[in-house]
């Protein structure tokens, strides 16, 4: 590949990609991001790849193995182009029939096709799935059309042409305006105006400055960033190339975290892909500009997804946060201006710039534009990636988008925000969810991280779990965020073990305030949330837990007994055989059986295989 | 300078000073624990909380690592900044049971007593790194860091075994704010006291008045840091010509 010398010669090699592509020829195309592949899709893969060969189908059949489409409820998807047919739940053993079926006599294999159990109806094709139709997939839907090695496929979609338009016909400051129009908000939880954030680094002191991706995703249940850089690493190089410009800066770093194999992988791919290109290095398309990425990895700290810990980390030493007085934009890494966005901002302002900001600015709502990735998880039907305008309903994206909760249960509360979040109850389910929106109830936009919780959840165990997560986390430099959230979980699992004492709620709101008011970064400022988030909404709970020292939601083991109901009990012994204690016994056949407490771990075993509902938890 | 208002005082500072630095210039007392001069300004106890104004924005900033800027409002004891810096007190007080510092401070503060359980295995220590940070930045040996994250965070040398880079100078004990590290000069011998570990340095003996007076690593360590001839150890500082 000869390096490309200017934007002309980036249109010119478009235009022959897309000539040499047939439009017709079918394609299979196969996520190969981390769901699917844990599901099983490395070997549909293989199988694909046998068949082909084997069928000596290799001149007549593409086959792309793709990023992450967000529809991991289903996985390993397999699409079929050009109709768009969808598969899910596809295995090794599927893979002769959709070959000899749909390849070679054009036929819809029925048994693959997607249930909507709603209308009781199988749709055929990707674009009519309910998942999908009420998203707006700005940045997602190329995931499914992109091969993440192969640059000729985001070419072939109108990739880098931002990055040509910006280089021939933009100034660094009409770009910042133009991002500034546009209302992009940085998508890693702080929602700081990126426009401003960009001028501010522009206008620092200093000719050597610095652009950071942060890809240090952390929040358990969320892998919105790591399924972009996974699946569209280029789009990331692409916004992070403008905005090196716009800042004036000549080296970029990606930090990514280690456990990401596979976004690291692609990253390495793209970037060497962009550099062969000359869409990277020195003099890119020929417009005299010079930029360079380097991928940095990342230990697995959380805390390092907090900037200044992250540049700490990156210049090699403890990645621990500093105060921001002086903001990261003026002495950043290695004390020089940096400007640092995380993986969906940067992702976003190739689209800006070949939209344009008014386009862009009327999505959304009056202050958070453009659209937003959530990582949908938790007791939910369709659990994945969804990608919304900003200002859609909670109520819309759980139960149009992610098909309600399973089992018949009951919705409780949805936690937003990742681990710092706060959990929202069903009587907010009609809040439009913007970055303040969320803040006004108590929650965060924070990354995108939604864990939706059905009535056998109970919230004290929650803001426990979360609670326990961030005192893990922390890094324990300041006093308040070390000491203060140690004092709250052990608080918290002395309520949920039936040792609370009047005045802990109270005590809890105190510690909270002094926590948030006090704390060094926002790892600490914000990780009070899921705390009185929880007293605000699920108050009763609390009161259930220290005063009557009962669970209701049935969770809390020392707070819970099992019984069995005798008049229910047909003595069918599938408990007796559950039991890991030997705790129950069928004393004669068709009669009760008998549970002894004494030998009772609350393991909850006989609950799950009980289908009669014999068994009580109380 | 720069000129601001600390508590309703105009108080001139030179530019780039902290907030702490120029209260102190004008005599005005703002507690703190893992601040001191000699070191890199930490932000970690969060003890010296102030209440600053700024546009129109009331905030609390760490007085040990807030600039100074030109007409700005400091409230040093405002009922925000009281009611932060009692809890703050609270969780050192159940951290450090033993730190006479810490017991008389809470007082002063007027926290009696705390509401959390007292800590069983760490008695002083609060982990401010004062200790690592004159090892580091002002002696230049790193013999004692900390280790570990978060709840789990400790003071210690490599693999909690003596230092065998430690020179046995002390400046640890002589920073450390509550006496979590203690130095003691018995004989022949020095003998550190930290959390995890205990290490002893044999002392040199003066050739006129016969007293020992400093570690021999320690004199060592200087003689190679400036070219001195080792002789110049020979006496100690009041028997030198």
């Amino acid at each position: 590949m000869t390096s490309l010398g200017s934007p002309d010669e980036l249109e010119t090699l478009r235009k022959s990609i897309i000539k040499s592509r047939d439009p017709n020829k079918p394609c299979i195309s196969i996520c190969g991001g981390t769901g699917c592949l844990a599901l099983g899709g490395a070997s549909v893969i293989n199988a694909f790849k046998r068949g082909i060969q084997e069928q000596g189908l290799n001149t007549k059949v593409d086959l792309r193995i793709t990023g992450c489409p967000g529809f991991c409820e289903s996985g390993p998807l397999v699409v079929i182009e050009p109709n768009n047919i969808l598969y899910q739940r596809v295995t090794e053993e599927d893979v002769d029939q959709i070959i000899s079926q749909t390849i070679l006599k054009g036929r819809v294999v029925d048994k693959l096709l997607y249930l909507d159990s709603k209308i009781g109806k199988k749709i055929t094709h990707e674009n009519e799935i309910p998942f999908y139709t009420k998203q707006k997939r700005l940045l997602l839907a190329n995931n499914s059309r992109i091969d993440p090695n192969n640059i000729e496929d985001y070419l072939a979609l109108g990739g880098y042409a931002a990055l040509g338009k910006v280089l021939s016909k933009m100034s660094p400051e009409a770009v910042i305006e133009e991002v500034k129009k546009s209302g992009l908000r940085g998508r890693g939880g702080g929602g700081f105006p990126t426009g401003i954030k960009w001028q501010s680094c522009r206008e620092a002191e200093g000719d050597t400055k610095y652009i950071i991706c942060n890809c240090d995703e952390g929040d358990p249940g969320a892998f919105m960033d790591r399924s972009l850089m996974e699946g569209n690493p280029h789009s990331v190089l692409e916004g992070m190339i403008i905005g090196a410009y716009a800042i004036g800066a000549h080296q970029g770093y990606i930090y990514v975290r280690n456990e990401y194999p596979l976004a690291v992988r692609n990253a390495q791919i793209a970037i060497k892909q962009a550099e062969e290109h000359g869409l990277l290095g020195e003099n890119i398309l020929g417009s005299g500009f010079d930029f360079n990425i380097s991928i940095s990895r990342g230990g697995g700290a959380f805390v390092c997804g907090e900037s200044t810990a992250l540049m700490a980390s990156l210049e090699g030493k403890v990645g621990e946060p500093r105060a921001k007085y002086v903001h990261t934009v003026e002495k950043g890494l290695w004390d020089k201006p940096t400007g640092l966005n995380n993986v969906e901002t940067w992702a976003n302002v190739p689209l800006i710039i070949n939209e344009g900001a008014d386009w862009y600015a009327k999505i959304g709502t009056p202050k958070s534009k453009g659209t937003k990735i959530f990582s949908l998880t938790g007791k939910i039907n369709n659990t994945g990636l969804v990608e919304v305008p900003m200002g859609m309903t909670l109520g819309e994206i759980i139960y149009d988008i992610g098909g309600g909760i399973p089992g018949g249960k009951k919705f409780k509360a949805v936690q937003t925000g990742g681990p710092s979040g706060g959990c929202i109850p069903e009587s907010l389910l009609n809040l439009p969810v913007d970055f303040d929106e969320l803040a006004k109830v108590g929650s965060m936009m924070g990354s995108g991280g939604m864990i939706v919780m059905d009535e056998n959840t109970c919230m004290v165990d929650i803001a426990k779990y979360f609670i326990t997560f961030l005192e893990g986390e922390s890094c324990g430099k300041c006093v308040p965020c070390r000491e203060g959230l140690k004092r709250m979980q052990q608080i918290l699992t002395d309520i949920s073990e039936g040792r609370g004492k009047n005045g802990d709620v109270e005590l809890l709101e105190r510690l909270s305030a002094a926590i948030i008011d006090s704390s060094l970064c926002a790892l600490g400022s914000t990780a009070p949330n899921p705390v009185l988030s929880t007293i605000r909404y699920f108050r009763d709970e609390y009161e259930a837990h220290i005063k009557d020292k009962r669970c209701p939601a049935g969770v809390c083991k020392e707070l819970i007994t099992y019984r069995i109901i005798d008049e229910k009990c047909p003595g069918c012994g599938l408990c007796v055989k559950a039991c890991p204690q030997e705790a129950i016994t069928l004393v004669q056949k068709k009669k009760p059986v008998v549970l002894d407490q004494d030998k009772c771990i609350k393991c909850g075993a006989c609950y799950d295989v009980c289908e009669l509902g014999a068994i009580e938890v109380k | 300078m720069v000129t601001l208002t600390i508590d309703g005082r105009e108080v001139q500072a030179e530019e780039g000073a902290t907030i702490l630095e120029a209260a102190k210039e004008s005599n005005i007392y703002i507690p703190s624990l893992c601040h001191n001069e000699g070191v890199i300004p930490y932000g970690a106890c969060r003890l010296c909380l102030v209440e600053i104004m700024r546009n129109g924005r009331q905030r609390l900033v760490a007085s040990c690592l807030y600039p100074v800027e030109e007409g700005l409002v400091v409230k040093t004891n405002s009922e925000r900044v009281i009611n932060n810096r009692k809890m703050i007190m609270e969780l050192l007080l159940a951290r450090c049971p033993d730190s006479e510092v810490i017991q008389g401070l809470a007082k002063q503060l007027g926290v009696e007593k705390t509401t959390f359980k007292v800590e069983e295995d760490n008695r002083k220590c609060i982990l401010c790194a004062l200790c690592a940070r004159v090892c580091e930045e002002v002696v230049g040996v790193s013999a004692i860091s900390l280790v570990n994250r978060g709840v789990d965070r400790q003071l210690a040398t490599p693999f909690y075994e003596p230092s065998v880079v430690c020179i046995g100078c002390g400046s640890c004990a002589y920073v450390c704010p509550t006496g979590a590290i203690e130095m003691e000069d018995v004989g022949d011998t020095r003998v550190l006291s930290m959390p995890h570990v205990k290490m002893e340095f044999k002392l040199k003996k003066c050739k006129t008045c016969g007293n020992y007076w400093a570690p021999e690593s320690q004199l060592d360590y200087i003689a190679k840091k400036w070219n001195l001839a080792p002789e110049v150890f020979d006496n100690c500082p009041n028997c030198r010509d």
